[in-house]
């Protein structure tokens, strides 16, 4: 199995360590020709507006898609979480809209707002998991198929809907590969 | 129980804007550009560089009303430049709101001895260097970023070709060296002994490491992105060259295909005139903005 990760811009090396980190070969995804063999993709933190626009300028747009369509796992954090979700402060987005959710850019604030807190996740309860949150966003509305799997000051911050999965934090940023053995597993689950 | 401004959330930034370029702009309408040419972030300034160097005279903190309208104006992270050792600077412009300070050579430094210690803030801080010696300094200061500091204003990418070459190879010598060799090693470089140990251990800093100081062309930019640098600040390059929006367009694309010739090429054409050089002999040593706090 081999894990793709989207390296346009942003934190996709410290994905790549964790995804190996766990025992899965992970490689850098910048053309669509780096998506045939991959069997599911990370979309990682970085600036939102940079990554979509270097998803548009260099036909990425189809390649997520396909990828999403035939069943491969794919998770966004932070900046991933926001180029994955259907709608924008309540506008639906001319984007991927892969998961139904409704997402506000920097909603916390500016980089002071910044925080680190200890959050439960619905898969692995017993342990707290270290959330850090970078000029993060808020999801501020889930659809009916979408599963809540961790929260934070009464909002979803870890969500999945079939196989995308999306995290308003960074567990690439922490030692902590329970998350993304999640994911692993997801990847597992597909067809692929 | 939450906690702000740990050196986790202050490096995780600079971690998120890797891959990226931070545009140097002053004014709103700059910043636009930047931002819809794909800038990761912007800093925010009164005058680029090439226009402080040729000016001359004392340059400070840009106008806090300047900043603020930049800071309206686009939804990436702003940053700000204060001068070596202002703290006021910075405490004003962390009660504003800035995302990162560049505590910045290219200003007139305020103090001759001491750098701002940066760990009684909860804004994140980037500093220049120009050797691994002054990086480790800088980080033992609180400093969640780093970026080479080559030769501000010059358009000439040799002296950010030479630092980042530099720290590299010293890291390179450092892991090389057995461990009762580190903490003459630690005294010889004039950095703490834990942060020699661990570039010993780890082969590579602690933050993360951009380029600056002289960057004009998207082979420019790919070639810093290939010596090792985690992405790359333009400060004159864009709006100093003759069509800023062309340029900036195509140097973030060269940051993010840094290792494809044939992408390199294709956005390196018909960008009109790159922004004038200085040659670096022709400057003067005394009017060399990398040997100021270092």
């Amino acid at each position: 199995m081999k894990i793709g990760v989207l390296a346009l811009q942003g934190a996709f090396r410290e994905h790549i360590q964790m995804i190996r980190a766990c025992g899965t070969d992970a490689v850098e995804v910048r053309l669509p020709v780096h998506c045939d063999d991959i069997d599911g993709l990370v979309i990682p933190g970085g600036e939102s507006t940079t990554i979509s626009k270097l998803i548009v300028e260099y036909d990425m747009l189809d390649a997520i898609g396909a990828c999403a369509s035939s069943g491969k796992p794919i998770f966004g954090t932070c900046a991933g979480a926001i180029l994955l979700a259907d709608r924008m402060d309540g506008k639906k987005q001319a984007f991927l809209n892969l998961i139904d959710i409704d997402v506000t850019r920097n909603a916390y604030g500016r980089q002071i707002q910044s925080r680190e807190s200890d959050v439960t996740l619905a898969f692995s309860p017993a342990t707290p998991f270290h959330a850090v949150f970078i000029r993060a966003p808020i999801i501020t509305a889930v659809g009916p198929a979408v599963t809540k799997l961790s929260s934070y000051n009464n909002t979803v911050i870890l969500a999945r809907q079939d196989n995308i999965l999306v995290s308003t934090f960074h567990p690439e940023l922490t030692g902590d590969t329970r998350i993304h053995q999640y994911f692993l597993t997801m990847a597992g689950e597909g067809s692929c | 129980m939450d906690t702000f401004g740990t050196m986790l959330v202050k490096t995780g930034l600079a971690e998120m804007l890797k891959g990226g370029v931070i545009m140097d702009v002053t004014t709103p309408e700059q910043a636009k550009i930047a931002e819809d040419a794909g800038a990761v972030s912007v800093m925010a300034l009164e005058r680029v560089p090439a226009d402080i160097r040729a000016q001359g005279g004392v340059a400070r903190m840009t106008d806090p009303a300047i900043i603020e309208q930049i800071m309206e104006s686009v939804s990436i992270p702003v940053m700000a430049k204060v001068r070596i050792g202002h703290f006021v600077e910075a405490q004003i412009l962390e009660s504003m709101g800035i995302d990162y300070i560049d505590e910045s050579e290219v200003l007139t430094p305020a103090d001759e001895k001491y750098h701002i210690n940066k760990w009684k803030f909860n804004v994140p801080f980037v500093c220049g260097a120009t050797n691994l010696g002054e990086a480790l300094r800088r980080i033992g200061e609180g400093a969640a970023m780093i970026r080479t500091k080559g030769e501000a204003g010059t358009g000439n990418v040799i002296e950010a070709v030479r630092h980042m070459r530099t720290i590299n190879d010293e890291i390179t010598r450092l892991a090389s060296l057995p461990e009762e060799e580190l903490m003459t090693e630690s005294k010889n470089l004039g950095a703490p002994y834990e942060l020699v140990k661990m570039i010993a251990r780890d082969r590579k800093l602690p933050v993360v490491n951009f380029s600056a100081g002289g960057i004009a062309t998207p082979a420019d930019a790919a070639m810093m992105m290939q010596l090792g640098a985690d992405g790359v600040f333009v400060g004159s390059g864009i709006f100093k060259s003759e069509n800023p929006a062309r340029r900036a367009h195509a140097i973030v694309q060269a940051v993010t295909h840094y290792n494809n010739p044939e992408i390199l090429a294709k956005v390196s054409k018909s960008l009109g005139d790159a922004m004038p050089g200085l040659e670096i002999s022709d400057i003067g040593k005394e009017n060399l903005l990398q040997l100021r706090g270092n």
